[in-house]
Formats: C-alpha cells, sequence, structure tokens
C-alpha cells in the first residue's frame, strides 16, 4: 500500500546513513522547501482549473476544455502569459512597499503550511502550538493586502485594502472561536494530537450539534479571510474593479492570485483537520469490515478528499450568492457570527466537563 | 490642488468611476464623492460616447433616420423602431395594416422580455453573483433566435419601418414564441430561487436608493424607475399606441420607492409582456404587412411627436418637418438621461456598494443617455 | 420575543441560500444542460434571413442583374456602397449604362437591408456570412460585381 510515511522514512534513512548529520539536516530543509513551492504551483494551477470547471458547470457552460485533455494546461498556459508579460509599478508607487507586498502575501500562505498534517506522520513541523500558530500566523497576511493597497497610489486599492483590513481582523474572531470549539474538546492545540484524538469518529459527528454550528461558523469565517465571494469585498469587481491588486500586473499579480487559492486551501486543510479527522479514514462503530476497507485507502488520499470537498463548498457559495455589502458583513460577524459561536463555545466547554461527547 | 490630490478640503475621496468601469454597463463616467464608503455627491459627465446621432438624423431620410435609433438603447432597438416608425406615420397620416400592429406589438414585448432579461443578469452581476447572468441569457437567446428568424437581426434590428414592417412573419414565429413562453414560464422560479428570494440580495437591495413618488416625477423617471415608486406613468396605458388600447393587461406599480421595488416591477413586467404576447400570438390576422408607401418619403410641414414606452420608460421623438425629404431637426426624449438624472439623489447617504445596487436597478443603457 | 426574532432571521437566511445553492448544485450535476456551442467545429445555424454582408449573385454564365441605377447607394445611410458605371455598346450598337465597379466598403455597414429593399431589379441580397475578420482593413472593401461579369439579359 501507498504510504506517504513510509517514503519519508526511506529517504531520511538513505540520508542519515551517507550524510554526516548537519548536512543531512541541510539536505532536509532543502528539500522541504523544493516541495513546498512545487506544491505551491500544483495547487494553484489545480484550484484555478477546479474553479474554473466548477463555474463553468454551475453556469451551463463547459469552461476550459481546449488546451490539453479537457483543458487540463490552460491554467499552465496562463501562468506562462503572466510570467512573460510586463511588471508595471505605477509612478506614484511607494516602490519598495508596492513590490514587497505579493511576497508577503505569499509568505504568510506559506508558513501557514508548516504544521498541516497531509498524511499519517507527513507533517513538515509537528509544533505543539500548531492550531495557535496558525491563528496568527493566517492574520499576517492582511499587512500584505494593506501594503498593496496603500502603497498602489490608488484609490481603489485603498479602499479594498481598508475594506479587506476590517474583514480579516473581525472575521479572525469567530474562526479562532470555533477553532476553539474543538481544541476543548480534544484538550490540546497540537495537530497530531487533535487528528489521534478523532480516531473513534470525526469531531463533527460525536461532537453533536455545538460542533457543527462551529463548522458552519468556521466555513463561513474562512470564505471571509480569504475575501471569497460573497464576501469578495476587498476586490469587488463591480465595486472597485479588482481592489487591492488593481495595479498589480503579470507575477506580481500572479502572486496575489496564487496566494488567494493557497490560503483556500490552508483554510479548508484546517477546517478538514480540525472537523473532519485529518487523514483519519471514517470508521463506523464496531463493522470491523467496514472499517479494515477504510483503513485501506491511503490516509493522504483522505486528506486530499476532504480538503477537496470543503475547498468546493466555498466555491459552490461564490458561484452562487451574491455579495455583502461592507456593513452588513461587519453585521453578520459581530451580531451574529461572534454570539452564536461564543454561546456555543460555552455549551462545547460544559459538554467537555460533563463527557457527553464520549 | 486638493482636486488634484482628489481630495476636498473635508477630505472626502474624490473618485472617477468610469468611463471605463465593471458597473457602470458602458461607458458611464461618474464622479463620485466619497467619506470612507459613503458616497457625498455623485456626478455623471455624459458625452464619452456621444455619436450626435440627433444632427446626424438631419441629413439622412425619413426611411434611412431610425436605423441609427437601434444603436440608442440598443436594448429595445424595436421599440425604439417603432416610436420613430409612428412618428413618420403621423405626419404622412398612413393607415397601418393589423398584421403589421400585431407583429409590432409581438416584438416590443419579446424585447422588453429580452431586455429585463440581460438587466437580471448585470443587476446580480453588480451586485456580485456572476451564475445569474448565464441563466438569463439562456433565455435569452430563445427570443434572439426569433428575432434573427423574423427580422433578420439579432440586436440592432432595423425591422419595423415607416408603414409597417420590413418582412413578413418567419412561418415558424407563432411556433417558437410559443416554445419559449413554456420554457420561460417553466424557468422564471429559477430567478426567484437564486435572487429574488435571496436574503443577501434583499439586504442589499431593501431600503437602497430610495426615492419619492413626488421626487421621481419630478426627475421625469419613467418606465421601471418611476413605477418602483409608485408613479404610474406607462404610455401604453396612458397615450395607447397600436393596439395596447384593446390589450388587457396590468400596470406594474411598487410602492416601496426603493431599489427592491424597482426590481420587482421588472421582473412583474415581463410576466404582463407574456400575458400581452399570449392574447396576440393566436390571432395574427392574415393580410399586408406593410401600406403602400412612396418610395420617397415626404412630411409635410409641421411638428410631429411619438412616445413609446420602451423597457427603460418614456421614449419620445419629435421630428420638425419643412415639407423636405429630410427632417429639419429631430429631438429624442430618452428614459435614460431622466432616470440618470436622479442618481445623485438616490445614491447619496448610501454605501459605495449601494450606489452599484442604484445604478443596476435604474437599468441605464449609455447610449441611450449620450446618443 | 428578540431571541424568537433572532432565530427566525438566522433559520430564513440560511433556507434562502440553501434554496439558491440547490440550483446551482442541480447545473453543476446535471451536464445536459449545459448550453455553450463550441464554435469553430459546430458551426452555429443562422436564420434565412439573417444579414451578414451584401453579395450581388452571379449566375453560372457570370451574369449579374444589377442596372447600376444606383438606388442603392441612395438609400444607404452611411455612404457604404458606391457604384461607377461605364457606357457600354451593346448588340444593336446602342450606348448604354452599365456597372463598371460595384464597391461594397463592409467596415462602414450596419447591415440595415435598406439598399436590398430599395433594389428594383433584386441585384442585390443579403448573405448569411459573418466571419468578417481580416488582417488588413483594405480587405473589407470589396467588389461586388465579378470580373468580366455582365447584366443578365433582359433587366432593365
Amino acid at each position: 500500500m501507498f504510504s506517504l510515511e513510509k517514503l519519508v522514512s526511506i529517504i531520511q534513512a538513505w540520508l542519515q546513513s551517507t550524510l554526516r548529520d548537519p548536512w543531512a539536516y541541510v539536505v532536509v530543509c532543502v528539500m522541504v522547501g523544493v516541495a513546498a513551492i512545487a506544491l505551491f504551483a500544483i495547487l494553484g494551477l489545480m484550484l484555478v482549473y477546479m474553479e474554473r470547471k466548477v463555474a463553468a458547470h454551475m453556469q451551463i457552460r463547459l469552461g476550459p476544455n481546449r488546451v490539453g485533455p479537457m483543458g487540463l494546461f490552460q491554467t499552465t498556459a496562463d501562468t506562462l502569459k503572466l510570467v512573460m508579460k510586463e511588471g508595471l509599478t505605477p509612478d506614484g508607487a511607494d516602490k519598495f512597499l508596492f513590490n514587497l507586498a505579493p511576497f508577503m502575501v505569499m509568505i504568510a500562505a506559506m508558513l501557514i503550511l508548516a504544521p498541516i498534517a497531509f498524511a499519517k506522520n507527513f507533517q513538515i513541523w509537528d509544533i505543539s502550538i500548531g492550531v495557535l500558530y496558525v491563528a496568527a500566523v493566517s492574520s499576517v497576511a492582511v499587512i500584505g493586502i494593506l501594503m498593496a493597497g496603500w502603497s498602489s497610489n490608488n484609490k481603489y486599492s485603498l479602499l479594498g485594502a481598508m475594506r479587506s483590513a476590517a474583514q480579516i481582523v473581525s472575521y479572525e474572531l469567530s474562526a479562532g472561536l470555533s477553532i476553539l470549539a474543538i481544541v476543548i474538546l480534544s484538550g490540546s492545540l497540537k495537530i497530531s494530537d487533535i487528528i489521534n484524538s478523532q480516531a473513534d469518529g470525526w469531531w463533527i459527528i460525536k461532537g453533536h450539534i455545538p460542533v457543527i454550528i462551529a463548522f458552519i461558523v468556521f466555513i463561513i469565517a474562512v470564505t471571509a479571510e480569504t475575501n471569497r465571494a460573497p464576501f469578495d469585498l476587498a476586490e469587488a469587481e463591480s465595486e472597485l474593479t479588482a481592489g487591492f491588486h488593481t495595479e498589480y500586473s503579470g507575477m506580481k499579480f500572479a502572486l496575489f492570485f496564487l496566494a488567494e487559492y493557497i490560503n483556500i486551501f490552508i483554510g479548508c486543510a484546517i477546517g478538514a483537520t480540525i472537523f473532519l479527522g485529518g487523514w483519519m479514514p471514517f470508521h463506523i462503530g464496531n463493522w470491523e469490515a467496514f472499517n479494515h476497507v477504510m483503513d485501506f485507502i491511503p490516509s493522504s488520499l483522505w486528506f486530499i478528499g476532504k480538503t477537496v470537498f470543503l475547498i468546493f463548498l466555498i466555491m459552490w457559495f461564490r458561484w452562487t450568492f451574491p455579495r455583502l455589502r461592507v456593513d452588513q458583513l461587519l453585521n453578520l460577524e459581530w451580531k451574529y457570527l461572534l454570539p452564536i459561536s461564543m454561546v456555543n463555545l460555552l455549551v462545547v466547554t460544559l459538554m467537555a466537563i460533563m463527557g457527553w461527547h464520549l | 490642488m486638493l482636486e488634484e490630490l482628489g481630495t476636498n478640503d473635508q477630505g472626502d475621496m474624490i473618485i472617477n468611476v468610469g468611463p471605463q468601469h465593471p458597473s457602470t454597463h458602458g461607458v458611464l463616467h461618474l464622479v463620485i464623492t466619497l467619506h470612507g464608503e459613503t458616497v457625498k455627491k455623485v456626478e455623471p459627465h455624459l458625452g464619452y460616447i456621444h455619436r450626435s446621432i440627433e444632427k446626424m438624423s438631419e441629413s439622412l431620410s425619413y426611411r434611412q433616420f431610425s436605423y441609427v435609433t437601434s444603436r440608442m438603447d440598443y436594448l429595445s432597438s424595436h421599440i425604439n423602431n417603432h416610436a420613430c416608425a409612428l412618428a413618420v406615420e403621423k405626419g404622412l397620416q398612413l393607415e397601418i395594416p393589423g398584421r403589421a400592429q400585431y407583429i409590432r406589438v409581438i416584438l416590443d414585448e419579446l424585447t422588453r422580455i429580452a431586455s429585463h432579461q440581460l438587466w437580471w443578469g448585470a443587476l446580480a452581476m453588480d451586485l456580485g453573483a456572476f451564475t445569474p447572468f448565464f441563466y438569463s441569457f439562456r433565455e435569452r437567446e430563445m427570443i434572439n433566435e426569433v428575432m434573427e428568424e423574423t427580422c433578420g437581426a439579432r440586436l440592432t434590428m432595423n425591422y419595423i419601418v415607416p408603414g409597417g414592417v420590413m418582412f413578413d412573419l418567419h412561418p415558424d414565429f407563432q411556433k417558437k414564441v410559443k416554445i419559449f413562453l413554456a420554457e420561460f414560464k417553466s424557468k422564471i422560479h429559477e430567478y426567484n430561487e437564486l435572487v429574488t428570494g435571496n436574503i443577501i440580495f434583499q439586504n442589499r437591495t431593501k431600503g437602497v436608493g430610495y426615492i419619492s413618488k413626488e421626487n421621481a416625477i419630478s426627475y421625469g423617471m419613467t418606465g421601471p424607475s418611476g413605477r418602483g415608486s409608485g408613479f404610474k406613468c406607462d404610455v401604453r396605458k396612458l397615450h395607447p399606441y397600436e393596439l395596447y388600447d384593446q390589450l388587457k393587461f396590468e400596470e406594474i406599480t411598487e410602492e416601496g420607492g426603493d431599489a427592491f421595488a424597482r426590481y420587482m416591477v421588472r421582473i412583474r413586467e415581463m410576466e404582463q409582456s407574456m400575458n400581452i404576447i399570449e392574447q396576440l400570438i393566436d390571432n395574427i390576422p392574415e393580410g399586408d404587412f406593410q401600406a403602400k408607401t412612396k418610395a420617397v418619403l415626404k412630411l409635410p410641414k409641421g411638428d410631429f411627436y411619438s412616445r413609446v414606452e420602451t423597457a427603460r420608460g418614456e421614449l419620445g421623438v419629435y421630428i420638425v418637418s419643412e415639407g423636405g425629404t429630410t427632417p429639419y431637426r429631430i429631438k429624442y426624449r430618452s428614459p435614460g438621461f431622466s432616470n440618470l438624472s436622479a442618481l445623485n439623489d438616490l445614491a447619496v447617504g448610501g454605501k459605495l456598494g449601494d450606489l452599484m445596487a442604484t445604478m443596476g436597478t435604474l437599468d441605464l443603457v449609455i447610449p441611450d443617455i449620450d446618443r | 420575543m428578540f431571541l424568537k426574532e433572532y432565530f427566525k432571521t438566522v433559520y430564513q437566511t440560511i433556507s434562502s441560500l440553501l434554496t439558491g445553492m440547490r440550483l446551482t448544485g442541480y447545473y453543476f450535476t446535471h451536464t445536459k444542460e449545459i448550453i455553450t456551442q463550441q464554435y469553430p467545429e459546430t458551426k452555429p445555424v443562422l436564420a434565412d434571413r439573417f444579414r451578414g454582408e451584401v453579395i450581388m449573385p452571379h449566375n453560372e454564365t457570370n451574369e449579374h442583374r444589377c442596372t447600376g441605377c444606383t438606388a442603392c447607394e441612395l438609400a444607404c445611410p452611411n455612404g457604404t456602397i458606391k457604384i461607377v458605371t461605364k457606357n457600354e455598346i451593346n448588340a444593336e450598337g446602342k450606348k448604354k449604362k452599365a456597372i463598371d465597379t460595384f464597391v461594397y466598403r463592409l467596415e462602414l455597414c450596419t447591415m440595415c437591408n435598406l439598399c436590398v429593399q430599395a433594389c428594383p431589379s433584386d441585384a442585390i441580397i443579403m448573405s448569411n456570412a459573418f466571419e468578417h475578420s481580416v488582417y488588413d482593413r483594405r480587405l473589407l472593401t470589396k467588389v461586388l460585381n465579378k470580373p468580366g461579369s455582365k447584366i443578365m439579359e433582359g433587366v432593365e
């Protein structure tokens, strides 16, 4: 059976036998870096393709179908085009910040990748405060967006950036609170512990209604934090042309574009890890045969499958709903999501104390 | 100096929306003053696509000038042509054959439905939902095919000519229109499911872009935009032309005066238009489709005015004739221009997002405003 | 009471959103509803009356019906048509007006059909051709009468 865990241990054993200790670490670091960048590129290409196909089918269209089989190379061709385009910097722009901003957004997205468990024992860094780390780093992206908006010297960009800041900062709260519900139930901030606590059932199943509410709040918050429709106020096309990246072109624009999709992936990966058990297969109580079949599916596939399902859900939102207005967006957070998730947190705490979730 | 920096002395931001902007549906140029997200002033600047249609028409003959009006409000080009034909016929005192009248009214109403369908999709797009656009175009395509078969064009028809219509109906016309009506009736619930009932949409439009009936009248807002404020201004009822006095249909008005009321007027108007077509489609009389006219039309000295209800409101065509083969002066009273004049009143005090909802429900077609 | 209202709003919000999602979900899963036409492979079926460009039909012996009366030139609102005439000596030795070149400028044409309506001898018609893109705009100025063509017998 294919397993990423075995692959990693084979590579590690081989490195340690051929190289001396510090060099083995260096090689591992380089390999992880290359793998992460490659993953980003592939994820970006596949998610853009997926988005276009999902959008097309919802809109009774075919979507990309000319470049390569079923249009699979369409996004590759688009990327090539973007790479070859000139990266313009507007005259009145703050050139340093303007050029730095896309990298800030990208780096923030890359940092969150570290604690995500892609498969059983396949994790870059199993930090003991994993969930806290994710919550902290994910708000760094807003700095990049603000930078882009401010330095573009464009009023549309500025408006978009300000909207985005207000939005990300406020939705961070309910995202954090809904993650906290699971932290209370599993009793650990460590990603691997949270996953292991779901060995006998995913939290969304054994956590009853409060966890389902937390899950819904989390999905809404993730949609908002990644600036996706119906919360895409930061780039609201019909209002602000393209929002904070109005002035960007070429590869710098591509970085923003890529970061958006990476952020979706990461948000959904966190959601899948926390609520849907990460790489943990689906088990039903005492059905030994069924559970055995489920175990046979590689853990990486379980993880990818759950994440893609959540990504699809978010795309489904995007291609169905109109956009909220900026005051309604904040109303939704402060009047509905935050009180609901706070009450929910109380219920979850009660549940954890009484041991109802077991 | 402050103007150059794009701010005024109160620290408000001055932004150019357009001429190239995704939600101005063409090339409308608005200069808006923003206080944070709140709109303080909206100033439309016209002239970006002024093509001098009125002046141009002075050198065109009475047969030629109406084709240009297809390019004014391009979404109701039939109705524009109709208005021109009516004005010329008034001057010539022509009697139009019954068949031509039926054809004209049916095509007018089909145009109205097609225009409202496109508006529905475009409004949803203004509010950030892309999918409705494609659903509305699917049904609109059926109308376009009917038009293509009978009129030979899909957008700029030039089918209604002085004296009648250019060709007879296509043999498949009645069948195809009936298919469309059945299909559209079975699909209109999707419009309500996807947009009308959607809570986000309702929040975006209810109470947004309010204008009272008195103000709507004083700005001369007509069409669905005026009727959304309860102003009964349907030319088809007030000054019936062609067959409209014999038809049974309801003049849709809503009392809300906000964007949602204007939205509902258009949605309900589509149903009324289908109702009108159903009354006519089976009863098209046989006979000529065009009255006998001379090769060169000459209007007697005098002035002639005709008014019709386009998809956007009242279109007036005013022709001054000196007795020659070309008009001495032509003036169009276009609905979009008057409706746009109210935009400042509608949008001030709202958020930037409300401005788009307001513009979307006014259903502006920029070539109609600029001509 | 307040709480009841609050939860009612929450319920209505969620149900209205789910209604919309059901519709898009329906179209996502029902691929037979797709209406895309893949243009260069499947050519659109155009109606007979579709007005694409003005052409002058010639019969198999390279004859057309145009007398050069310039009615179409006068009817055209845009100056799309320009007819250059010449005097031809026919079989009986009489001088007769005939067309030399019938210039049609597609880039000015609005397909209003007024020229076709004006023509007394049905010499020009509207064709269905709609693929007008060219790399050089000079190619859009066309001469409609073919080289060496003559007027058909019996057309006055």
